[in-house]
């Protein structure tokens, strides 16, 4: 599926459901079901800086595309860690580092999570770029396959 | 004496709602709200008789500059300070500190000597006396506390010596609501000659202060926690300390003479009120406390430790809270965290409830790292908060363990 058919789809997931609570629950159940991260990576190195709530996130890069693991200590954080792993984990620098990330104020997600409230999320994406950028320009090659897209 | 919703309704705010909720505002130690004369007195001061004070001849600069004097009157006499002199208008608790470790550290303070703070101190009167120690060399000693926050005197005893040349600790934790013994902090001090500032900040609103019989050397208070305007702030100090210590910053209104060859100071308190005041501030800072007089010390002081002990009996039966910060001798102010919840998804929740709690370190790092923790979720509570609000709290509360368990 493509960045913009996954967003969509968290789109209709989150239509369903009216309130904030329940909004809550479903992040704390994305956040329950999220992979785990190798204790390894929970080191200063994979910390996102300006969290009141820790996250770690950690990049893999192997066949022109980066795999994303991450966990934090608060759920509900973890929860949007998993959303944006669920958009981004598994595509190419490219993509990831185009992405228009809609579904953010589509679910309404950035007014109540920004990042005055400390969340994190808006740190989370900037690392997720900021890795893609880093892993473009290791791997020139993946750049070339992002114009052939 | 007013009833609770006779107060409640001098605080338009208190009917707001958010989240289409009624507000539960629990964060009162970060910053109170305001009452209806207060806001009518900044509007009054714009709309009738604004104009910069001590400078103009004119009418409105002269009703201004009484007015203002008249909230410096007010402050003197709610501290009980000897003079009007004694009390200088800053921007806050912060910049009152950071003014007394600038000046009294440019003259007393000196290589080696040493200053004493507490683990339970605000960043803002840790901070400014590190960078003090940075200018001249000298160092900063701590007073331990113990697993409930409670100060130990006797290690802080042990820490008094030659080197010591000034003690600056808090009136109240603001991470744990736990007070400080200022009392016997003070007398320890100055039966060695050291004289002691106490960071008010989270005391004035609370436990009051009487500055002439605690015999305070220097006292700092924020307007914005005592029911007034943001922006503006005290810093109380002893006639005989301001006098000798030199101004913290240079400009208009704190001069007496001004050459290129020399500049002489102004007398008290305009030495350390440099530049424009925040003056309308000031004088709804006064009308603040006009309020809180009226409504009665006493009755406020009274009001809040009974939400203390409801509240404390309330949340101390839930089951995973632990409170941090258990002592007898608290403000209206509880810490707390779940048991494998984290204080963030805890006040995320209780927000979208309605509740306003604060969540983290509150600007007080090394009393969390003493607590073993990386921060709390703190219910501030004051006068014009209820019992069915604690009611409200406690049940959001047993609904963030559903939501987590």
């Amino acid at each position: 599926m493509t960045i913009n058919e996954i967003q969509d789809e968290i789109i209709e997931d989150f239509s369903v459901i009216d309130d904030w609570m329940g909004k809550y629950n479903m992040l704390i159940d994305y956040g329950r079901e999220l992979g785990p991260l190798d204790p390894g990576f929970k080191t200063k190195d994979f910390l996102i800086e300006g969290c009141q709530s820790k996250v770690w996130l950690h990049p893999e890069y192997e066949n022109g595309i980066i795999t994303f693991k991450a966990d934090s200590d608060a759920l509900i954080t973890k929860g949007i860690a998993a959303l944006l792993i669920r958009v981004l984990s598994g595509k190419t620098p490219g993509e990831i580092i185009d992405a228009d990330l809609y579904f953010i104020d589509k679910v309404g997600l950035r007014q109540n999570l920004s990042p005055t409230r400390a969340n994190g999320l808006l740190s989370m994406v900037r690392q997720m770029k900021l890795y893609a950028l880093a892993f473009r320009a290791k791997n020139p090659g993946s750049a070339q396959t992002l114009k052939e897209d | 004496m007013k009833n609770i919703s006779e107060i409640r309704s001098d605080f338009p705010i208190l009917s707001e709602k958010v989240y289409g909720q009624p507000l539960v505002y629990f964060d009162n130690g970060a910053t109170t709200q305001k009452p209806e004369i207060v806001i009518n007195k900044l509007n009054e001061i714009y709309r009738k008789f604004n104009s910069n004070i001590h400078r103009g001849v004119h009418a409105l600069s002269d009703m201004a500059s009484e007015e203002y004097e008249a909230a410096r009157e007010k402050v003197r006499s709610f501290i009980n300070a000897d003079k009007k002199e004694e009390v200088v208008f800053t921007p806050g608790s912060t910049g009152s500190i950071n003014t007394i470790a600038f000046s009294f550290g440019e003259k007393f303070i000196h290589k080696d000597d040493e200053i004493i703070i507490s683990t339970l101190e605000h960043h803002a009167n840790i901070v400014p006396w590190q960078m003090l120690c940075e200018r001249k060399g000298s160092k900063l000693k701590i007073i331990p506390v113990n697993d409930n926050g409670e100060i130990l005197l006797d290690e802080y005893y042990k820490l008094l010596n030659r080197k010591t040349k000034i003690v600056a600790v808090t009136q109240v934790s603001n991470a744990l609501g736990v007070k400080v013994p200022v009392k016997e902090i003070v007398e320890a001090a100055h039966s060695a000659n050291i004289p002691v500032l106490i960071d008010g900040a989270q005391g004035i609103q609370h436990a009051g202060t009487d500055v002439k019989k605690e015999d305070f050397d220097f006292y700092v208070f924020s307007g914005h926690k005592i029911y007034g305007p943001a922006g503006i702030g005290v810093l109380y100090g002893k006639e005989k300390w301001l006098s000798e210590i030199p101004p913290y910053q240079g400009g208009g209104d704190m001069v007496e003479n001004v050459t290129f060859e020399k500049t002489t100071y102004g007398s008290l308190p305009f030495k350390f009120e440099a530049g424009t005041t925040n003056f309308p501030s000031a004088i709804a800072l006064g009308t603040a406390i006009d309020y809180v007089t009226l409504t009665g010390r006493e009755y406020i002081t009274e009001l809040e430790n009974d939400l203390l002990s409801y509240a404390t009996n309330r949340l101390s039966a839930i089951e995973g809270l632990k409170i941090y910060g258990n002592s007898p001798d608290k403000i209206s102010t509880i810490s707390f965290l779940l048991d494998g919840i984290h204080m963030y998804d805890t006040g995320m929740v209780l927000d979208k409830l309605g509740i306003a709690v604060r969540t983290g370190t509150h600007c007080a790092q090394p009393v969390m790292e003493r607590m073993g923790i990386n921060g709390t979720v703190r219910v501030s509570m004051c006068f014009y908060n209820t019992r069915e609000e604690v009611d409200a709290l406690g049940e959001g509360i047993e609904k963030v363990i559903r939501m987590f368990e």
